[in-house]
């Protein structure tokens, strides 16, 4: 299998325990959408997330890229791209060797797309800095370009703004929406509502493990959501 | 593929250390430090035990390898690039190979300055089978490892890893701790045992050969959560 | 499974309780004395000690490679005997070498094998125990290389006592002691075997409760 265009959750749960951390959930997105999956801390996103990536096995229920398929191999893996709550990056290598890196890994050119991604995350000049001197801004949005070197179908974020200042909450923004319109499939993990809005597609709400709300995304996040996540 | 992403890791890691030097000099120096205490309580009046050197050098290796094991995961565990590398689109046991040899590359740098330094302090003839030697200390640190990595790796997630990993890995590996031990003192006689030392390196083969496969094994469905 | 513990537990009871009289009864062995006695204790437990390495690795193994959480009930089932029984034969071994070499422990090829058995499989429970979410797992895999290793450590071992040898006394059975012996070995097997399934049985409980719990916040 090397492509698909959607995929599906099917009744997924993930226990640790007898803590549930994901409870039956189903949600399925097309290339092209932006799913936000918003919720408070600890409401199962994270997980949710690392089950898309294939990096926590779901203790029942299914997950299918495309046809139908299910697996974790190597082919699929190519296909995803991961930011989460850590950057994923050497504190201890300069960003192009990172970069470099991580390019040579998902066996993609390394030297041009090396070159744009530091475009990109507007590093150009500081590319052979180690990244243990950068900014957690600039880190967020190396380690954003990072996860999308391989040009992945599924791009899966997992609190993607933590710490990032305006300008750079702009910059990421613009980047999904443009991926999304490439045909990617956006999963974003967020508390932020606010961030949010106007940025996904589709609404999927979760708490404690189990999703409220999964419908379409309308303006006003906030107001519509406010009562059901609670002081968040 | 395999090979490859292997060796990506590799170098990876080797160009982390050039940068750093940290692990490199931390394991050396606590090598060091275990030959030396060790020495306080093996030599009597001037004069080591009988079988003291082996013995001491081969704890020195346990001991700095243990050391290395913890703090080369440590770095995979801050920023979570353990998890990215198993996110790569290449079969997962690949990693563990590349982790398994940089850490092997870096003990016998550590080997190439324990084994003078316990001949000079113990008058031991330490090369007088340099050869035979190199087995027992190659295979060895092989099969140490190879258990260590796997059990470094997959204790990532864990909190309590630093006092886990040696709880776990000692008992397992106290194979090649006599094999490496007994095989050394053999080669320390008076006339070189070399039959016993082939012996012993036949069975760290052996073990090498097992204890690797098990851990290609077993490390994907380990480090899936 | 239930319907059995009853009268296994009955069984194995009477089993124990007759027990001394079958090993009062057993010839008198003339150079170790009363303690050759310990032999129908130490050696049984030998026995229960390595069928529960063996299950436990390979259900740890099922456990690992096919997520198959029955599995890993029994071997932490297993794996708790393996050292309970472990612990009567490292107590009793020490007693018959005291007598035997004089020493309460001089490295006995089958003693420090047993001794390094026992550590890993202490090094399983405590990492089940401390290993944080996954633990399971973590345990499951030193169970499978603990298991694979027995061999290692039986070659390793002896050759490392050969090469001192020491003149020892090598527990020979004398006719007559044959019943004793396997009665003791059935009785060890028949305790085994029961603590097993009951201990087995509480994790599936457990396991129950567990999802009963899920469940009911639903």
């Amino acid at each position: 299998m090397s492509d698909f265009d959607q995929v599906r959750l099917v009744d997924v749960s993930r226990h640790f325990g007898r803590r549930r951390a994901v409870s039956h959930v189903s949600l399925s997105a097309r290339s092209g959408e932006i799913v936000g999956l918003l919720g408070p801390n600890g409401a199962g996103k994270s997980t949710l997330i690392g089950v898309l990536a294939t990096l926590v096995a779901p203790t029942s229920g299914g997950v299918y890229y495309g046809d139908g398929s299910r697996g974790a191999d190597a082919a699929l893996r190519k296909r995803i791209g991961l930011l989460a709550h850590e950057p994923h990056l050497y504190p201890e290598l300069s960003a192009r060797q990172n970069l470099t890196f991580f390019a040579e890994l998902y066996g993609v050119k390394a030297r041009e797309t090396v070159d744009r991604a530091l475009d990109a995350a507007g590093l150009g000049d500081r590319g052979e800095d180690e990244v243990s001197g950068f900014s957690r801004g600039m880190r967020q949005r190396l380690a954003l370009e990072r996860a999308l070197l391989h040009r992945p179908r599924l791009v899966l974020l997992d609190e993607p703004f933590t710490g990032l200042d305006d300008r750079s909450v702009g910059v990421v923004t613009d980047r999904l929406r443009r991926l999304a319109a490439d045909g990617a499939i956006v999963w974003l993990a967020t508390h932020d509502l606010d961030l949010a809005d106007g940025l996904v597609t589709h609404v999927a709400l979760m708490r404690d493990g189990r999703m409220l709300v999964n419908e379409p995304a309308a303006p006003g996040l906030r107001a519509r959501y406010r009562a059901l996540i609670g002081s968040a | 593929m395999f090979l490859k992403v292997a060796l990506l890791v590799l170098r990876k890691d080797f160009a982390i250390e050039v940068r750093s030097r940290e692990i490199l000099f931390t394991t050396l120096f606590f090598a060091l430090s275990c030959v030396l205490v060790f020495s306080f309580a093996f030599v009597k009046e001037g004069e080591p035990l009988e079988d003291a050197a082996s013995g001491i050098l081969w704890i020195a290796i346990a001991f700095a390898g243990t050391l290395a094991l913890g703090r080369t995961f440590e770095r995979e565990r801050y920023g979570e690039t353990l998890r990215a590398l198993l996110l790569a689109p290449a079969p997962r046991p690949a990693i563990y190979v590349g982790k398994l040899i940089g850490i092997v590359l870096l003990l016998v740098v550590a080997e190439a300055l324990l084994v003078p330094l316990v001949a000079l302090l113990f008058q031991a003839t330490l090369f007088a089978r340099p050869l035979l030697l190199s087995g027992l200390l190659l295979a060895g640190t092989i099969g140490f490892c190879a258990v260590g990595t796997l059990f470094a790796a997959m204790l990532v997630r864990a909190r309590t890893r630093d006092v886990m990993l040696p709880i776990l890995l000692y008992p397992i590996t106290v194979p090649v701790i006599i094999a490496g031990v007994r095989g050394t003192s053999a080669l320390l006689q008076a006339t070189p045992d070399e039959a016993a030392a082939t012996m012993w390196i036949a069975l760290l083969v052996c073990f090498d050969v097992v204890f690797v496969t098990l851990a290609l094994w077993t490390f994907e469905p380990l480090m899936t959560e | 499974m239930r319907k059995i513990f009853t009268p296994l537990t009955v069984l194995v009871a009477l089993m124990f309780v007759y027990a001394p009289v079958m090993i009062a009864n057993a010839p008198y062995e003339s150079t170790m004395g009363l303690v050759q006695k310990i032999f129908y204790f130490h050696v049984p437990a030998w026995w229960a000690m390595f069928t529960g390495v063996l299950i436990c690795g390979i259900g740890s193994a099922m456990h690992l490679f096919r997520r198959a959480p029955a599995a890993d009930r029994l071997a932490a089932a297993a794996g708790e005997l393996t050292v309970l029984f472990g612990a009567i034969g490292l107590v009793t071994g020490p007693l018959w070498g005291r007598k035997a070499w004089g020493v309460w422990w001089q490295w006995d090829a089958r003693l420090t094998m047993a001794l390094l058995l026992e550590l890993i499989f202490v090094g399983y429970l405590l990492v089940r125990k401390y290993g944080g979410p996954g633990s399971d797992k973590l345990g499951a895999a030193m169970a499978v290389f603990g298991m694979a290793n027995v061999p290692f450590v039986y070659v390793s071992v002896n050759i490392w006592r050969t090469v001192h040898p020491k003149t020892s006394v090598v527990p020979t059975l004398g006719p007559g002691m044959f019943g004793a012996f396997w009665y003791s070995v059935l009785s060890f097997m028949l305790l085994f075997t029961l603590l097993l399934t009951i201990r087995f049985h509480l994790e599936q409980q457990r396991a129950e409760l567990d999802r009963l719990y899920l469940a009911e916040e639903e």
